[in-house]
């Protein structure tokens, strides 16, 4: 258990580069950490070094994952369960199967045509973009496991829940008949080195890196921002645990946020460490899917 | 040389689309450049996955935006 702790905050919480940065801010720009702008300083370097170093380990290493399950193979493991199990094994492989978004359709009419019910299709197709790996870390490292693993189970169970009700409606009526009939072709394709994985991987983490690098910034510099300046009895008179419309007000304040969800992380840290409840603090990111 | 590029048209089909031309231009080759969007027509390839790269009917690449050096070498493969 100390061992687990100790590697949680090390790896993920990366207490070393908090001190590391109180080092800096202290002795090379002279600030106490203490202080309001040391403090700010401090929360604003700490976190985008964090953030940056994170997410890049984390896409490199879900991405080289993602690479052993094509879409084909996937179709192919889903094409031996049934019944809810289908469902969830749509949903856990959906977690790992890399897809444009905008290959959605294609996919779906790929399995489809290929006998997968309609349902386990969907649950598949919900959880892709719902249950995204980086940002369970992202998750974990800011908030804890507990939040983290809920948000996996949450989206999974939504997954499942939306593919079970949409055979229960029996879709497959209103879905065109050639896709149906269309031929399944496996296309070839060469299995993958090593070396391909390894260069699959590093292009992801360059990909996503020059989205979000903006809104990390920007997300990170709001989060400073409220962590110091905006006093505590305002956030918490404002967005505090018990008034009903905190959850809407928190959600309209998230809005020009909902660019990027690793953006949105760090001012939901600050906004939990003003006291704010998680649930509304996190509806930020709820509401980006 | 007929070259297709199969995609709904994101972001990505695009970007593969213009690796393409400039593979092309490099290797100095001669080829019309399709775009196909229909879904219809893309999955009568059987790629589940776009953007997909289809030269003289034949798939040579799907669910990967190529670079225009991998584009030259698949140029060079289909000679």
């Amino acid at each position: 258990m100390f061992i687990f702790e100790w590697l949680n905050n090390q790896l993920l919480k990366m207490e070393w580069l908090s001190n590391l940065v109180t080092f800096l801010v202290q002795n090379i720009l002279g600030l106490d950490t203490s202080s309001r702008v040391g403090g700010s300083i401090h929360f604003f370097i700490y976190d985008v070094v964090k953030i940056f170093i994170l997410l890049s380990v984390l896409i490199f290493t879900i991405s080289y994952i993602q690479s052993f399950f094509p879409p084909e193979r996937t179709r192919k493991i889903l094409g031996r369960f049934t019944g809810v199990s289908a469902n969830i094994f749509g949903a856990l492989l959906g977690t790992v199967t890399p897809f444009c978004s905008c290959s959605s359709i294609p996919l779906f009419i790929g399995f489809t045509s290929a006998g997968l019910p309609i349902g386990v299709t969907f649950s598949f197709l919900i959880s892709s973009p719902l249950v995204d790996l980086a940002s369970v870390i992202l998750l974990a490292s800011i908030f804890n496991w507990k939040i983290a693993v809920a948000y996996v189970v949450v989206g999974l169970i939504l997954a499942v829940i939306g593919g079970t009700i949409i055979s229960k409606l029996k879709l497959e009526r209103y879905v065109e008949s050639f896709v149906f009939h269309n031929k399944v072709l496996e296309a070839e394709q060469e299995e993958m080195t090593t070396r391909d994985r390894i260069d699959f991987a590093k292009d992801q983490v360059l990909d996503i890196i020059k989205k979000v690098w903006m809104y990390i910034l920007i997300g990170v510099g709001i989060g400073a921002a409220i962590h110091n300046w905006i006093p505590e009895s305002i956030i918490a008179a404002v967005l505090g645990q018990d008034k009903w419309y905190s959850v809407l007000l928190a959600t309209f304040v998230g809005v020009p946020m909902y660019a990027d969800i690793f953006g949105t992380l760090p001012i939901a840290e600050a906004l939990v460490l003003k006291g704010v409840g998680i649930g509304t603090a996190n509806h930020h990111n709820w509401l980006y899917f | 040389m007929i070259i297709k590029v199969l995609g709904s048209g994101c972001k990505n089909c695009v970007t593969l689309k213009e690796n393409t031309e400039a593979a092309l231009k490099e290797a100095g080759v001669e080829a019309e450049i399709v775009k196909v969007t229909d879904f219809k027509d893309i999955m009568a390839y059987g790629v589940m996955t776009t953007p997909a790269l289809v030269i003289d009917e034949k798939v040579v690449s799907f669910g990967k935006v190529l670079k225009p050096k991998e584009i030259t070498k698949i140029l060079e493969n289909v000679k």
